[in-house]
């Protein structure tokens, strides 16, 4: 596998989601290409750091129309 | 009904009253929906914010998700996480709308041709490590206003995959399109990620 291969399995890789043979041959391109080992880690780092994003809390505004419309709703229409 | 304060939860996490609240919330009870509403009201807004890119069309689609949810709760049967069930109604929510402002915009299963983007082009370390560079909530800023930045097709698929961590089958479930669809767009939006990060943590380090 070249460097491109790498780069098209790059996120089925980091998602375990490779077929044993490929994940393999990809590994053994890693072991001799630093490019390609740290463009994986990054992207895992990538991800991690999406992943652990928290939301912002939703403004009070926004939270408090947000309840009353769903109290108007469910007064109106008990299910 | 109460308004408690609700307090961050991991979408993989499911508090073991969950099943109990939602059977609640199904039988009338409106405090018991109101409740699941609080758990994850700030989530469902991150994400149609992050769909929509538009404050006014979140709030309308996170509204009227939460109001679907209600009106539907008896079509929930426990088949998949409550939450991941709540995200597939408020990306819809949410997909309408941005659709709405951009027509004919965007695809999210149309064959994307060729792999000539893919390619990297920062290959610069990360030294020292963001963590060392940044705060936490700064990191979350500077990663939230790359994710904007991505065209609409690669952000929404990148939001349900590894921000509301939805499987690949789910994300798939949840935008009506096919597995391969939503692996190129994650392959393309992961690698457009990388690429902005790196240049910015680059940049910072020289700062």
């Amino acid at each position: 596998m070249n460097c491109k291969g790498v780069i098209r399995e790059i996120s089925n890789y980091i998602d375990g989601d490779l077929d044993p043979v490929v994940k393999q041959e990809l590994e053994r391109h890693l072991e001799h290409c630093e490019d390609c080992t740290m463009i994986v880690d990054q992207t895992r780092k990538s991800i991690e750091i999406l992943c652990d994003s928290r939301p912002v809390s939703l403004p009070t505004d926004v939270r408090d129309r947000l309840h009353t419309q769903l109290r108007r709703k469910i007064n109106h229409d008990p299910s | 009904m109460t308004t408690p304060k609700p307090h961050p939860l991991p979408s993989s996490v499911v508090r073991d009253d969950e099943p109990l609240l939602v059977a609640s919330a199904r039988s009338g009870n409106a405090s018991a929906f109101e409740e699941l509403v609080g758990r994850y009201e700030d989530k469902i807004f991150r994400l149609t914010s992050n769909i929509t890119g538009n404050r006014e069309d979140a709030e309308d689609a996170m509204q009227d998700a939460f109001l679907k949810a209600y009106a539907h709760l008896k079509d929930f049967h426990g088949e998949s996480r409550f939450y991941t069930w709540l995200v597939r109604i408020a990306a819809n929510e949410a997909l309408m709308r941005l659709r709405k402002r951009r027509p004919n915009h965007f695809s999210l299963d149309q064959p994307i041709a060729g792999d000539s983007d893919l390619m990297p082009r920062e290959l610069d370390e990360w030294r020292p490590n963001p963590e060392q560079l940044y705060a936490k909530s700064e990191i979350d800023k500077i990663v939230s206003s790359f994710v904007d930045q991505l065209e609409d097709e690669y952000r929404i698929v990148l939001v349900l995959r590894d921000v509301e961590e939805l499987s690949t089958q789910e994300t798939a479930d949840a935008l009506g399109i096919s597995l391969s669809a939503v692996k190129s767009r994650l392959l393309r939006a992961r690698l457009k990620l990388r690429e902005k990060l790196s240049r910015h943590f680059r940049q910072g380090a020289l700062n």
